[in-house]
This record gives structure tokens, C-alpha cells and sequence, in this order.
């Protein structure tokens, strides 16, 4: 009973009530909290946390080691889709959830919209506000409440295989008129594809939406669930017929991404680009590439884009840590959501590690951050050239709650599109008329 | 007559009843003590889930406005929305064509092995049944890697003769490739019924045909697959419903083939997904319900079907 909540032994269910009613006055309230981690100080009231950073137990240790009042006890509950089902299952259910969740942005209208988060404005929102950017914050705020601390984002960029790129003798396209021109030149000559087009990540397609000025949604929750959908507009066809034009000219792969496959083809060179956010290089690495053959091979440049004299930054993904209604002592719990992930030992093993790209305008404002030579792109100053500026002028993007039924039906017209079914106008039609069929039956107000 | 009658009875039989009912009773306790485990199991796991689920089918949520009672709109719903009624379509397609080709080759090496009586004889039905004995889960997971274009054996054997490796997770194959993966876990199941069955046929009928003249195919053909036609009825009633609710394989091989296998590619993983991905409990059970009611008739409609032709297959 001594070890309060230890591992993965059926005794720790039983210890951690008991830590958490030592400190019953605070937050850990009696739950029986089975946590990963090892709470430090086993007088404080405990916060319960599902996170899924690869490098979440430092960081989690990080921050009980700073902090005497208040413990995180902490569980991996899952990436990304994994933990959404479990924890709309307690929120369905009304427990089971902890006290702070990490959500990716794109998932917080869903679950605010069940009224299932708490608004952090008043709690400890206005210390840390200097500390973002109005783009982070935008894209953990519904209407006018706050709902998540942001922790990392995902500011997008081309990754390329410099030695393709020598072989064939091109120059990082500016323009996707010039991606194109790019890709047919190697595609010609025998080369690899020219990045991929996957039916299964529908949110970074939509970023390629946004680049291209589309607005494809307008959701504000004051106004009695009013929502705006346009997703057949100019902006998006002309990005859809743009890439259903290059799957259909064999210039880019139609793989599912994050899957062996897909990596096992990036390792063997079948790719010469890979369009993707800061993040992938720690990705990449964790799957193995950049450590055989193609060691120093990879290097990054900025987006193409569809009017260089007007870029437009878009952003792939990044989470932030959302409290809970659940949560037996918000205040507390909001403290937590706040203060994990935002020491500056835990933020440079993130970005050291590329596990991370932080929001925390303290390290996007560090010389060290932004001087650093990247070791997986050759020594090449990535942040500096390519993610700083992209995360600067990053706008936001409007998430709203049928985003879930937003990226399936996405999903399926990407396929439609990769097998030749739809050209990129079809499938946005479709796209528009199968999303507001949704909203509607949803009991939202359609624009 | 009558008259005279029952009052003779009515008197005659509370005498005998009383004397019976008191140990009747007693009985009856240990019947119901002994039914008891399985009944608390049955009523608190199976009954009473059922009926909360049909009771949620009966309501609709909405994210704006709430839970309202809409009786069967929900149904109505369901055997109007194209997911599951294309989701249907796809289950019921892929019974026709798996379930003959499953049960073929159940059925050709049951008969195999029982003609055989040797130690490869046990060796090979041990691993034929292997397949089945893999968990679901890893047998999908595994055949996702065996598929793969560029590391899975395929690649290996398309290059050998200089083609491309087919796609078995592209959405032009991935009927064959599901269709593959269920084949191989099932098919040794089935094959163990039919031997068994096989096995419990008195040989002496056997003999009989033999001093007849009959061949060993005219055996098999005349007196094995008939006297084994009720464990072939009740495999395809197990096949058909296990197939029109196919969801394991699907759905653990979708992370590796999304675009083939959207949510809505069969009727479970459509109400798994309404239920758990977009918070409609409410819907995902009228779908699960729906799609009882689908199993229910394809299921009737075959024994049926099996029942007028009298002894099936003779």
C-alpha cells in the first residue's frame, strides 16, 4: 500500500483510491486512479490525465516533480481515434472519464458541443495568453469560450528527398503548377512518385483545402448551432481536380498513410516528397527512416502554393489538453491542462526529439529553437526556413462538431477520387450534399 | 353423464395433486437452481442488454435539440439510408459467393481425411483446423502483411513472373481478399463438424455398398453426404449468420485500407461507428436491430427453403 500507484499489478487499482482519498480535499476526488506514471507526492490531491505524447512519462514526471500541490496520475489511453471512442464512451456514459483529456484541435467542437469540456476562460487562461499565437488559440476556442491549452502544432511543409531532387535535376517547386511540371519531369525520367494522395488522412487534405483560400466551414455555437458548409466551392474543386488529375496521371501514390506499407515505401524510395507537418521528421525517424541508406538524403522547403505572391500557411494536425466536466475540481484540473507540457525541460525533449513542434511562443521565439540544426535534414536550419514562418503565419482553421462525420464521408470521396470514380468537382458535390445531409439531421441549422 | 362425472374428479384429484405438488415443487426449485448460473448470465448479459438497446433504438439524438421519441422512424431510417442498405447488399453478396466455395471445401476434405487412416491423416487435419484455432484478430493482422505490395510474399511471386503484385487491400480486390482471409479461418472449423459427422456413420453401411458394387465415389456421393446433410445444414445456418454480421476482419484490416473499407462497409461496422465514433447510440442500435431483423429472414427464408425439398440435397 506504500507504493501509492505503482504498475500494471492488480494491488494498484486498489492503491490509488487509497492515494486519492489522502488527498481528498483537492481534485483526485475517488476515483480509482491506475496511473503509468509514479505520483511523487502522495499528500497532494491527484488530477487523472489521458495523453498519448511518446514522451508523456517524462514530461508527466517533469511536472509532479515542480509541483507540490497538485499530482498528475496519468494513463495512455490510446492515439488519436482510440482515445476519442473511449472517451466518448464516458462522456455517453456520464464517468470514466479523467480529468484532463488531450484532444487533437479538430476534435474539440465535437465534444463541446456535448457539453463535455469545461471553458478555461477564468481559470487560468488570461496568465498563459501572451504565451500563444491567435492562430493556437483559435483553434482550441468555440465561439467565445476557451477550451483546450494548446501544445503543439503541426505547420506544414515539403519534405524531400534531396538526392532525387539532385539526380533529376529540379528545384523545389514554388508553385503547384511547378509541383506538377516537378513530378511529370521525374515520373518521365523514371523516378519515384511525387508524394501520395491517402483516402485515410482527410484532415490533412483539408489543409490543402485552406491553402488554396477555401472556407469550408463557419460555426459559431452562440447562435443556435448555426453552421456553414461550403465545400463545393471554386477554392475546394480546384484543389481536388487538381490532385484527382495527378492520382490519375500516376505521378502520386493513392497509399493509406501511417500504415507499413506506406512507410516501408517511403524507406524504399518510392517517394521523392512527402507533404507533411513538423512533426513527421520525429514520425519518420520512429519508423526508420533516415537511419539506413537514406541517411541525410531528406531535406524541406516551404509548401508550393497556389498564389506565391499571396502564400497562405496551413497547419496538419496538434493537440492540446482539454479539462474535463468530469473533472472534480476544475480549477485544479485547469491548472494541470496548463502547466504540463510547458516547462522548458519537457518542451526542448520535445522539439530536440522533432516529437514535438511547440505552440509555446517561448521556444518559437528561442534562438536555439530556431538556429537548430535539424540532424534528420542534413543539418539544413528547418525551423528557420520553413516551420517558424509556417506556424507564424498560420490563421486557424473552424472546426466544428460533425468533423467525425466530415473526415468519414471525406475519406470516402478521396477514395472515390483515387479510384478513378469521381473527378475532384464530383467528389466535392457529393462531398457538400452528403456533410449537410448530416448537419441537418444533426438538428443544426444549415447556411 | 357429465354431470355425475365431475364432481367425481374434482374431488378425486385435489387428494392425488396434493400429495404430488409438494415434491413437484421441490423438483422444480432444483430445476431453476440448476438452471440459475446460465439463466443470471442469460437475463443480466443478453436479456437485458437486447432490450436496452431497443429501447435507445426508439429514441433520436441530435447534437443540437436533444433526445426525443420517434417510435420506429429510426428503422425507417435505416431501410432507407443507403449505408446500410448497400452495407446489406455487400453481406448478402458475399454469403452467396463464400459460403458454397467454404463449405465445398469443408466438405472435400472431410471426406479426404475420413477415407484416410494414417498419422498424416491426423497431422493434416490438425492443421487445416489450425486456422481457426489463430484468433481472429491476429489471423486479419497477419494476412494484412501478407498482402502488402512491397514486403509480403506476393510481391515475391508477382516478381518472379514480372508482374504487378495484385492489390488484395485496393478496393478492386478487397471482396477477394476478405473473402480469402475468412475461407482459411473457417473453412477447418467446418471441416471438423463434417468429420465428426463422417465419423459417426456405422461403417457396416460402408461394407454393405462395397459387396454392392458401389465405387468409393458412389459412396461418398450416396451415402456419406447425404446421412451428413443435417451438420451441412448446420454449418451454412452458422456461416450465414456469422457472414451477414461479418465485422472483425473488416474493421481490423481497415487502419491498412481505409479508402477500401470505408465505415459503412458492412451493417456491424455502420452501427459500431454511429454508436462509438459518432455518439448516436440511439441510430447504431436501430441499425443493430435492423440488422437482426435481415438475419432473422435470410435465415427463416433458407430453412425454409432446406424443409420443402424435404431431405436436402436427396
Amino acid at each position: 500500500m506504500l507504493s501509492g500507484c505503482g504498475g500494471g499489478d492488480d494491488d494498484s487499482a486498489a492503491d490509488g483510491a487509497g492515494t486519492a482519498s489522502a488527498g481528498a480535499g483537492g481534485g483526485g476526488g475517488g476515483k480509482a486512479a491506475n496511473c503509468t506514471n509514479k505520483v511523487r507526492n502522495e499528500q497532494a490531491p491527484v488530477v487523472t490525465m489521458w495523453a498519448w505524447y511518446p514522451n508523456m512519462e517524462k514530461v508527466v514526471d517533469n511536472f509532479n516533480s515542480q509541483n507540490d500541490d497538485v499530482q498528475i496520475c496519468w494513463t495512455n489511453a490510446g492515439a488519436g481515434p482510440d482515445e476519442y471512442e473511449k472517451f466518448q464512451t464516458a462522456v455517453s456514459a456520464g464517468s470514466g472519464a479523467p480529468d484532463v483529456v488531450m484532444l487533437e484541435a479538430d476534435r474539440i467542437p465535437t465534444f463541446q458541443v456535448q457539453d463535455a469540456l469545461v471553458d478555461l476562460k477564468g481559470l487560468g487562461y488570461e496568465d498563459v495568453k501572451a504565451n500563444f499565437s491567435d492562430g493556437a488559440w483559435k483553434d482550441v476556442s468555440v465561439g467565445d469560450g476557451v477550451f483546450g491549452a494548446p501544445v503543439d502544432g503541426g505547420p506544414m511543409g515539403m519534405i524531400y528527398r534531396k538526392d532525387v531532387f539532385d539526380k533529376y535535376g529540379i528545384t523545389p517547386p514554388k508553385t503547384w503548377d511547378e509541383y506538377e511540371a516537378a513530378a511529370q519531369k521525374v515520373k518521365d525520367a523514371g523516378g519515384p512518385l511525387f508524394g501520395d494522395f491517402p483516402a485515410n488522412q482527410p484532415a490533412y487534405v483539408t489543409a490543402l483545402l485552406y491553402q488554396n483560400g477555401a472556407q469550408p466551414f463557419n460555426y459559431s455555437p452562440s447562435d443556435g448551432g448555426t453552421i456553414g458548409i461550403d465545400l463545393d466551392s471554386e477554392a475546394v474543386k480546384q484543389v481536388l481536380d487538381y490532385w484527382a488529375g495527378l492520382t490519375s496521371k500516376g505521378l502520386v501514390g493513392k497509399q493509406d498513410q501511417f500504415t507499413p506499407e506506406y512507410i516501408s515505401g517511403v524507406i524504399g524510395g518510392d517517394y521523392a516528397t512527402y507533404l507533411s507537418a513538423a512533426w513527421a521528421p520525429g514520425y519518420l525517424q520512429g519508423a526508420g527512416v533516415g537511419t539506413g541508406d537514406d541517411k541525410g538524403v531528406w531535406a524541406t522547403a516551404p509548401l508550393p502554393q497556389w498564389d506565391p505572391s499571396n502564400p497562405v500557411q496551413v497547419n496538419w494536425g496538434g493537440s492540446a489538453f482539454s479539462v474535463t466536466k468530469q473533472a472534480d475540481n476544475p480549477e485544479l484540473a485547469a491548472k494541470v491542462a496548463f502547466g504540463v507540457y510547458a516547462d522548458d525541460a519537457s518542451l526542448e525533449e520535445g522539439w530536440k526529439n522533432q516529437i514535438i513542434f511547440p505552440l509555446s511562443l517561448k521556444v518559437l521565439n528561442d534562438p536555439a529553437f530556431i538556429d537548430y540544426k535539424v540532424p534528420f535534414f542534413n543539418g539544413q536550419q528547418a525551423n528557420k526556413e520553413v516551420y517558424v514562418p509556417a506556424a507564424n503565419g498560420y490563421q486557424g482553421m473552424t472546426y466544428t462538431p460533425i468533423g467525425q462525420y466530415f473526415y468519414t464521408a471525406f475519406t470516402k470521396q478521396i477514395a472515390a477520387i483515387n479510384e478513378g470514380k469521381a473527378s475532384g468537382s464530383e467528389a466535392a458535390d457529393a462531398l457538400q450534399k452528403d456533410v449537410e445531409g448530416y448537419a441537418k439531421e444533426q438538428g443544426f441549422t444549415v447556411q | 353423464m357429465t354431470l355425475s362425472l365431475t364432481p367425481s374428479t374434482s374431488t378425486a384429484h385435489p387428494v392425488r395433486a396434493a400429495r404430488r405438488r409438494a415434491p413437484a415443487r421441490r423438483k422444480n426449485l432444483a430445476g431453476w437452481l440448476f438452471v440459475a448460473p446460465f439463466g443470471i448470465v442469460f437475463v443480466t448479459m443478453l436479456i437485458l442488454p437486447l432490450g436496452y438497446a431497443l429501447y435507445l433504438s426508439l429514441f433520436r439524438r441530435a447534437l443540437i435539440g436533444g433526445t426525443r421519441l420517434v417510435w420506429f422512424d429510426n428503422y425507417v431510417k435505416a431501410f432507407n439510408d443507403p449505408s446500410f442498405r448497400e452495407g446489406v447488399s455487400f453481406v448478402i453478396r458475399f454469403s452467396l459467393v463464400l459460403i458454397p466455395v467454404q463449405m465445398a471445401i469443408s466438405l472435400a476434405v472431410a471426406l479426404m481425411l475420413d477415407l484416410m487412416v494414417n498419422r498424416f491423416a491426423r497431422f493434416s487435419r490438425l492443421m487445416i483446423f489450425m486456422p481457426y484455432a489463430i484468433p481472429a484478430v491476429i489471423g486479419a493482422l497477419m494476412w494484412g502483411f501478407l498482402y502488402s505490395k512491397n514486403f509480403g510474399p506476393l510481391a515475391d511471386i508477382s516478381s518472379l513472373v514480372g508482374a504487378d503484385a495484385p492489390d488484395f487491400l485496393g478496393s478492386k480486390l478487397i471482396f477477394w481478399g476478405l473473402f480469402n482471409v475468412v475461407t482459411w479461418q473457417w473453412a477447418g472449423y467446418y471441416m471438423i463438424i463434417l468429420f465428426a459427422a463422417l465419423q459417426g456413420i456405422d461403417p457396416s453401411l460402408y461394407e454393405a455398398a462395397r459387396m454392392d458394387g458401389a465405387s468409393q465415389w458412389q459412396i461418398a456421393l450416396r451415402i456419406k453426404i447425404p446421412l451428413v446433410a443435417p451438420a451441412l445444414l448446420l454449418i451454412l445456418v452458422f456461416a450465414l449468420i456469422g457472414t451477414l454480421q461479418f465485422f472483425n476482419e473488416p474493421k481490423i484490416l481497415q487502419p491498412l485500407a481505409a479508402g477500401a473499407l470505408p465505415e459503412d462497409f458492412t451493417p456491424n461496422m455502420y452501427a459500431y461507428e454511429q454508436a462509438f465514433n459518432l455518439a448516436n447510440y440511439n441510430y447504431g442500435s436501430a441499425i443493430s436491430f435492423s440488422l437482426g431483423a435481415v438475419v432473422f429472414v435470410c435465415v427463416y427464408l433458407f430453412l425454409f427453403a432446406t424443409r420443402k425439398r424435404g431431405s436436402f440435397l436427396s
